[in-house]
């Protein structure tokens, strides 16, 4: 423990004295008494009482229904929009970010033309509201077949069908995919920049090939500040998949919306996609902390 | 500003090559039998409009230890780094163990290798930086095993034998699990050692081994590198230890400007510096 100040240039009264480090006693013996923070309590107990409040209406207000949230939260039809919903998220993801990667590096060479293909395909998909696009790719899959030869996508992308849903789907993923590829490619730039210049010198004057010099050395480094501004991204496209609904896909939300169409119960209908929007959200963010610990391996403190 | 050893005035490199000199570059052929580990011919360097190199003319042989001395940014990390081609000189020629560096003559004519081959060629040149530069997310033997397994395609299982036995040499044999950032500043430049040592290198090159450690931690780094030095490794050393350099250097080089001012024994360039220059730089570091 360390005291601080001089001694006493005066001779000090009797009260102090008894309390002055330097009166000889064992300072290691006494009773520490912590300092108090009453407004901290006072802080405490009323966002308690908020909070009761809160959950007290959610329980006893009559206008949330949960029987009818119950009735409808495990339903086939809204089962099957979540998975739609996931499925939206998962390709969107990875196409997303396979495309964004690609970006990133394209962004990063030294050929001044990928330079600027990269950054002309960024700066105008990030311009574009993602519902203005999505409504445009709708719109395509009426007129296409030429149009599809041209985008070099899996072949399962390549059958659009306009009258049937997995036409729909396809224009869905290709437009959260492209949207996503946006920001997944600044990301990614943002995490290669963000490794030490010597790590690369290093790989290089080892002899190690290109390929694994990025694999190895770069893109683990890269993952610890890709991962926090990624996972953002994959929950927030997971919810932004609700943008779908114009488009008419099943998704979660579209579903729901078809459901208090019919019956007119809205407040517990948008509690059923609520609360499955925060049970997946809280999923990924699980898996986000698994993920970001295992590349903070080496990262010491 | 001219000094005895000037070089001369290098040739006009032709346009199809831009590294080309003299007709005297060496063919791709095996070590001549004068055992020069390293020659080094007007070699020009510019950043912009900055000349780093201005004509650097240097040979080692092998089995010796140069040091390089001088002010800081007068060019000794990028001479360095053009040995290993981390670097690309603007002129001149760069030959380590009778192979150029970077390139392939052809008749008249010098072809940039690709990059494929120069990595390979690195591997034949151990480089140690200032700042360590290890994986910090690869444990010490991953560290070690990495250049092995990958450039040259060693069997992992050889590569963590001989990984082991390097880490007893550098007397970090208990460390191999731990990672860069659990070790201290001297320990984790014993292991980057230990790491460029794996390739089995023809040549050692060192860019001021000791300048980023606590003063108490030089000691146990310069201690591994004079060992090397004593069993007959070729070592060019960027360093600002004079006792060091008194101590293992055949020859010590002073450069300032981008040139080399002086050069022969310690005993010489150390002690009875011919050039002003060295007398001033001296003056200031001892
Ligand atoms: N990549 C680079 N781009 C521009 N200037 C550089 C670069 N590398 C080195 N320099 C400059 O070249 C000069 C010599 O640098 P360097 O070789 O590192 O000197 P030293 O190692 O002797 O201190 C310095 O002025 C430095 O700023
Ligand atoms: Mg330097």
């Amino acid at each position: 423990m360390s005291l601080t100040s001089d001694p006493p240039l005066a001779p000090p009264d009797e009260e102090t004295e008894r309390t002055t480090p330097h009166d000889g006693s064992d300072l290691s013996e006494l009773t520490v008494v912590p300092v108090r923070h009453p407004w901290r309590w006072v802080a405490v107990a009323v966002t308690a009482v908020l909070l009761a409040q809160f959950l007290n209406g959610l329980i006893t207000n009559p206008g949330w229904e949960w029987d009818v949230f119950a009735r409808f939260f495990t339903t086939e039809t809204i089962l099957k929009a979540v998975w739609v919903t996931l499925q939206l998220t998962f390709y969107g993801t990875v196409l997303g970010f396979a495309l964004g990667i690609v970006l990133a590096f394209m962004r990063l060479s030294a050929s001044p033309f990928l330079r600027a293909v990269a950054y002309g395909y960024i700066w105008a998909f990030r311009s574009i509201p993602l519902i203005v696009q999505l409504l445009f790719w709708f719109n395509l899959a009426y007129l296409y077949k030429e149009l599809q030869f041209g985008i070099p996508f899996g072949p399962g992308f390549l059958t659009f069908d306009t009258m049937n849903l997995v036409g729909a789907m396809s224009a869905a993923v290709l437009g959260l995919a492209l949207h996503q590829a946006a920001y997944a490619a600044e990301i990614v730039r943002g995490g290669v920049l963000a490794v030490d210049s010597g790590q690369l010198e290093a790989a290089a004057a080892l002899g190690i090939p290109r390929l694994r010099q990025l694999r190895r050395v770069v893109l683990p480094q890269a993952m610890r500040s890709i991962l926090p501004n990624a996972a953002n991204e994959i929950i927030s496209l997971f919810k932004g998949t609700s943008i779908v609904s114009v488009m008419a896909i099943g998704e979660l939300f579209y579903q729901v919306q078809v459901v208090y169409g019919r019956n007119g119960r809205v407040v517990p209908l948008l509690m059923v996609a609520t609360v499955w929007y925060i049970l997946l959200t809280t999923v990924l963010s699980v898996l986000q902390h698994y993920v970001e610990r295992h590349y903070a391996k080496g990262a010491v403190r | 500003m001219s000094t005895p050893i000037d070089v001369p005035a290098p040739t006009e490199a032709p346009v199809d090559a831009p590294a080309a000199t003299e007709a005297t570059a060496p063919a791709d052929a095996p070590a001549s039998a004068t055992d020069v580990m390293v020659e080094i011919r007007s070699v020009h360097k510019s950043f912009g409009a900055l000349e780093v190199l201005r004509g650097i003319d240097l040979s080692v042989r092998a089995g010796e230890v140069t040091v390089v001395l001088g002010p800081s940014g007068s060019g000794k990390s990028t001479l360095l780094r053009t040995i290993n081609h981390l670097e690309k000189v603007d002129q001149g020629w760069i030959s380590v163990d009778g192979t150029l560096v970077g390139y392939r003559r052809s008749g008249n004519k010098l072809y940039e290798l690709r990059e494929r081959e120069v990595l390979r060629q690195r591997t034949r040149i151990g480089f140690v930086f200032q700042n360590f530069n290890l994986f910090p997310h690869l444990t010490v033997l991953e560290n070690i095993i990495e250049a092995p397994v990958a450039a040259l395609g060693r069997p992992r299982k050889e590569a963590v034998a001989a990984a082991e036995a390097l880490l007893a040499r550098v007397g970090l044999a208990d460390k191999s699990g731990a990672y860069p950032k659990q070790l201290s500043g001297g320990q984790q430049q014993r292991v980057a050692i230990a790491r460029a040592l794996a390739l089995e290198p023809k040549l050692l090159l060192f860019d001021e081994p000791t300048s980023a450690l606590d003063p108490e931690l030089v000691g146990e780094v310069l201690d591994v590198i004079k060992d090397l030095a004593h069993q007959g490794t070729t070592m060019i050393v960027v360093t600002h230890e004079i006792g060091f350099a008194r101590e293992v250097a055949d020859t010590v080089v002073f450069m300032d400007q981008g040139r080399i001012v002086e050069q022969g024994p310690p005993a010489d360039v150390l002690d009875r510096p011919v050039q002003e220059r060295t007398r001033a730089f001296l003056s200031k570091v001892l």
